[in-house]
């Protein structure tokens, strides 16, 4: 494979990130302005769990990562550490997974 | 912020990694199969350092497509960073040299992890030790998955796919703070799941960030 796809990638997805650092060097300082581009980062973080979740190239999967989210966000609302969430959600979908579901 | 947080954000940090950490073996396997040598793989994942897309792009070249062909769904997926970048202004602050270094360490799970906090400083320091926890797990799991090839299975076996979800939920739910914020999480996930069957990878989550629109505008009216 060809070094300057490879260079093609890199540089661009930096491009995409400094874009976002520099556009961000150019909006207001004050309180409000902080406020604002902390509720923008919400919904798209909202998006990533729904798209991780039932993401089936093109069409919505409802696969075993929906009941291992389900057991995710009762572990979160328990207020367990990061880790079990994780652990729990991954050994959800692996045991559903392995039992054929 | 009590020592016992700063705790919890250092072991949260550290799990995050290990999660990453193993996918990028998938990530290193996939991409020597794909044609690429060790070398470019393992430059990819240094210099690139955003998963989604190099999956994907490894994905399309290995299934017989052209560059030309792998980068544009390749950066729809690396567009998100533009967002968040933008999200942590009062993170990503400092001299050129500093931001630059930064801005490169932009992705879903720093920014998602520095947005749990309240305080900027407190802020930054999950963002870096986010960033640099993914970012030495990331490189190791990615050379030892392109060196050592396949024979580890599909990660799905091991629910693996459904592990970042969770974390994402996690770390989402600190940062619903009002109703402006979870109005604007369930009309971004609306959103996503509107245009998931219909747009390319990458379309839905950056589209969802239009679901801020109407609860900055009744903030707006709100004062």
């Amino acid at each position: 494979m060809s070094w300057w796809s490879v260079l093609a990638l890199c540089g661009a997805a930096y491009g995409l990130k400094a874009a976002g650092v520099l556009l961000a060097g150019r909006v207001g300082d004050g309180r409000q302005t902080r406020a604002s581009l902390e509720l923008v980062v919400v919904p798209v973080l909202a998006a990533l769990v729904v798209v991780q979740t039932l993401d089936g190239g093109h069409a919505i999967a409802i696969d075993a990562r929906l009941p291992a989210l389900l057991v995710g966000a009762f572990l979160i609302w328990r207020r367990a550490p990061l880790l079990v969430v994780a652990i729990a959600a991954g050994a959800a979908a692996a045991l559903l997974r392995a039992a054929g579901a | 912020m009590s020592s016992s947080m700063r705790d919890r954000v250092l072991k949260d940090a550290v799990s995050i990694g290990l999660a990453t950490g193993i996918y990028a073996v998938s990530f290193g396997v996939l991409s020597v199969a794909a044609g690429f040598s060790v070398a470019q793989t393992c430059v990819m994942s240094l210099v690139t350092f955003t998963g989604a897309s190099q999956l994907t792009f490894v994905s399309v070249l290995g299934a017989g497509g052209t560059a030309a062909a792998a980068l544009p769904p390749a950066l729809l997926l690396a567009g998100r960073n533009t967002i968040y970048a933008l999200s942590l202004k009062s993170v990503l602050r400092g001299g050129p040299l500093r931001r630059a270094v930064d801005a490169h360490l932009v992705i879903d799970e720093s920014t998602a992890m520095a947005h749990t906090q309240l305080e900027p400083a407190d802020k930054r320091r999950a963002f870096l030790l986010t960033a640099v926890a993914i970012f030495i797990t990331w490189n190791v799991g990615t050379l030892l998955g392109a060196v050592a090839g396949g024979g580890l299975g599909d990660p799905r076996d091991y629910g693996l796919d459904a592990i970042f979800p969770a974390i994402f939920l996690a770390l989402l739910v600190p940062q619903v703070r009002d109703r402006a914020a979870l109005g604007a999480a369930l009309l971004g996930a609306a959103i996503a799941l509107v245009l998931l069957p219909l747009t390319p990878a990458g379309v839905p989550v950056m589209a969802a960030v239009l679901g801020c629109v109407p609860f900055l505008l009744l903030r707006r009216a709100a004062r």
